[in-house]
């Protein structure tokens, strides 16, 4: 059925199809609309079977995550940014101990300095902790990874987490095609627990395990999440033969046939970059884009196999691993490795920065005629950022970056007197 | 395409007018995109709000940055940010004011736009007696569809009950309703002038 509702609404009727028994969630900001939307379910019984559980802090939603989760209750929790953070011993536990719990995370970015606005950098913090992590493009496709994740999840054991860009998804208004509780509970079976804590049966989970099996404990997490590569294909070839449209596949290609240029990118900026390929294209430039949805596990060779006839890549990521560079750009050239073709790596959209096309345009017109530096920060002021470094070569108490670079850039701050 | 910008303050209901944009647009049959501008929202403060309405799905997720209609929910923002910014000669402009665009010292301004495509309305009046609250975006939502045309406003109606029920969703959709038919008085006038 189509509906035109709120990103966060969508995904919260469709966890709530997906039958959750347990959803537990700490409150408060960076929360979403979309526990906010399941607790009133719950509240109201349209949501039923189901335990809404209110925790004191990020950490205990996940610690209570995997206490549901190993009970056998198909559990769903969902946070962002500081509040994934908080919660990362337990993320790493909760994968670990291969509990197929599902989360949202409406990506974020992380402090200091304080932002509550979009980019990646909380999702990839978390990039090695066993979790399976899916990007959505728009918000149909985060509604329907969440079905995804349930089943790819519980088949696997193994946590997912669905990753969707905070406030530009989540609180965005757009059509979706919200599916029927029939077709779910056909792509969706119930609940069959690998291990379960049981009174009647008592056994334990979490073992400590010496140097002797460790690294064959971590092998087979690593193992699980090459089965995922396999499966996710798999298990969206299903979805679409259900529920008649593509979403949740390793990779999305969009015009890469044959192009000279292949732009890489995750998430809703997918939109806007289509956009621009779609404008130059008319315009005879050779150029693609390169959607990746499963970030974990990383689809190398996919990724190798579409760009391999390609004169560059550009990875447009709204991450910065400071001191190196991009984050997925470090994975995608792992993929790369060996082929002869330029790569680049554009950092953008940091802490909510929009992603303009005009600024894509130009971007990728430097990027056809090899012009790009190895790693460029787009639409950086460099005014701002020169005056900084100046006042610091310069004055020893030169005082807080961030406070500084607001006022240089004209923005009233509380200090700032 | 087709964009709107939606300008107001905190508590005027710039996002919810939005939101409701895009579902009477998606209810008229059209693909629609409503996004707020991200900010922290604080009572009082300058809030803007975004709505794209296409036949096409809609893959852009920039600003609204060349509105081809403009509702300014508050008429002293006109003095505080350039509300007009990216706005070309075929633009709409609504804006909140029981002032005349000359009253408020857009006459000159507003010469190089075209006449039928502006109007004023009294929408904080009109919230204030049909509502009993000053939320100025539904009555926005009324004229724009008198003026534009893109909206009916039985789907403005229809995207009000979404969003509201009971007495309030009732006295919106009255309120509505006034301000479509001042704004289609306004725009007849316009036309023959």
């Amino acid at each position: 059925m189509l509906k035109q509702i709120e990103g966060s609404h969508a995904v919260a009727e469709a966890v709530s199809l997906c039958r959750p028994e347990v959803i537990c969630a700490y409150p408060i900001s960076p929360q979403t609309h979309i526990v906010e939307a399941l607790g009133e379910m719950v509240k109201s019984g349209e949501l039923d079977r189901c335990e809404f559980i209110n925790v004191e802090s990020e950490f205990a939603a996940m610690s209570v995550a995997i206490g549901a989760s190993a009970a056998g209750a198909r559990t769903y929790t969902a946070t962002a940014s500081q509040g994934l953070l908080f919660m990362a011993e337990a993320v790493y536990n909760a994968a670990g101990l291969g509990l197929p719990i599902v989360m949202t995370d409406a990506n974020r970015a992380i402090g200091a300095p304080i932002n509550i606005w979009n980019d990646h950098s909380d999702a990839l913090s978390m990039r090695d902790s066993g979790w399976i992590q899916l990007f959505a493009e728009t918000n149909q496709e985060a509604l329907d990874l969440h079905i995804l994740a349930f089943r790819l999840a519980e088949e696997l054991s193994l946590p997912v987490m669905v990753c969707m860009d905070g406030f530009i998804l989540t609180h965005a208004y757009e059509r979706v095609d919200m599916p029927t509780q029939q077709q779910v509970d056909r792509f969706l079976p119930p609940y069959e627990p690998r291990q379960v804590l049981d009174p009647r049966e008592p056994v334990s989970i979490g073992a400590m395990v010496g140097p002797e099996a460790f690294s064959e404990v971590r092998y087979l997490a690593h193992a699980k999440q090459l089965q995922a590569l396999e499966r996710i294909p798999v298990l969206a070839g299903e979805f679409s033969t259900i529920f008649g449209r593509e979403s949740g596949r390793l990779v999305h290609r969009y015009r890469t046939e044959d192009a000279e240029t292949v732009v890489i990118a995750m998430g809703s900026v997918m939109g806007t970059i289509k956009d621009v390929v779609d404008e130059m294209r008319a315009s005879g430039v050779s150029i693609g884009a390169l959607g990746i949805c499963s970030y974990r596990p990383a689809p190398l060779a996919v990724i190798r196999e579409t760009v391999k006839g390609a004169r560059r890549v550009v990875v447009l990521e709204k991450s910065l691993a400071v001191g190196l560079g991009g984050i997925l750009a470090t994975d995608v050239r792992m993929a790369l490795s060996g082929l002869h073709l330029h790569g680049y790596t554009v950092i953008a959209g940091l802490g909510g920065r929009p992603i303009l096309k005009s600024s894509l345009h130009a971007l990728f017109e430097r990027a056809g005629r090899d012009e790009l530096e190895h790693v460029t920060f787009l639409d950086l002021n460099w005014d701002v950022v020169n005056r900084v470094l100046e006042r610091e070569r310069t004055t020893r108490r030169s005082g807080s970056i961030a406070e500084n670079v607001l006022r240089d850039v004209g923005v009233p701050t509380a200090s700032g007197v | 395409m087709f964009q709107v910008r939606i300008h107001g303050r905190g508590g005027q209901g710039v996002v919810t007018g939005a939101e409701m944009l895009s579902i009477a647009a998606f209810l008229g049959g059209r693909h629609a995109q409503a996004v707020p501008s991200f900010g922290s929202e604080r009572t009082g403060a300058p809030v803007v709000a975004f709505c794209r309405i296409d036949d096409h799905e809609i893959r852009l997720r920039e600003p609204v940055m060349a509105p081809d209609a403009l509702l300014i929910q508050d008429p002293t923002l006109l003095h505080q940010i350039d509300v007009f910014q990216g706005l070309g000669p075929d633009g709409y402009v609504l804006i909140n004011t029981n002032r005349s665009f000359e009253d408020l010292g857009l006459g000159e301004f507003m010469a190089g736009f075209r006449r039928e495509r502006l109007c004023t309305v009294p929408a904080t009046e009109l919230a204030l007696k049909y509502v009993g609250r000053p939320v100025p975006n539904v009555p926005l939502l009324g004229a724009f569809a008198a003026i534009s045309g893109l909206i009916s406003l039985d789907a403005v109606i229809a995207a009000i009950r979404e969003k509201f029920s009971g007495k309030v969703a009732e006295g919106n959709a009255l309120a509505a309703g006034a301000a479509y038919n001042t704004a289609l008085e306004a725009k007849k006038e316009a036309t023959h002038a």
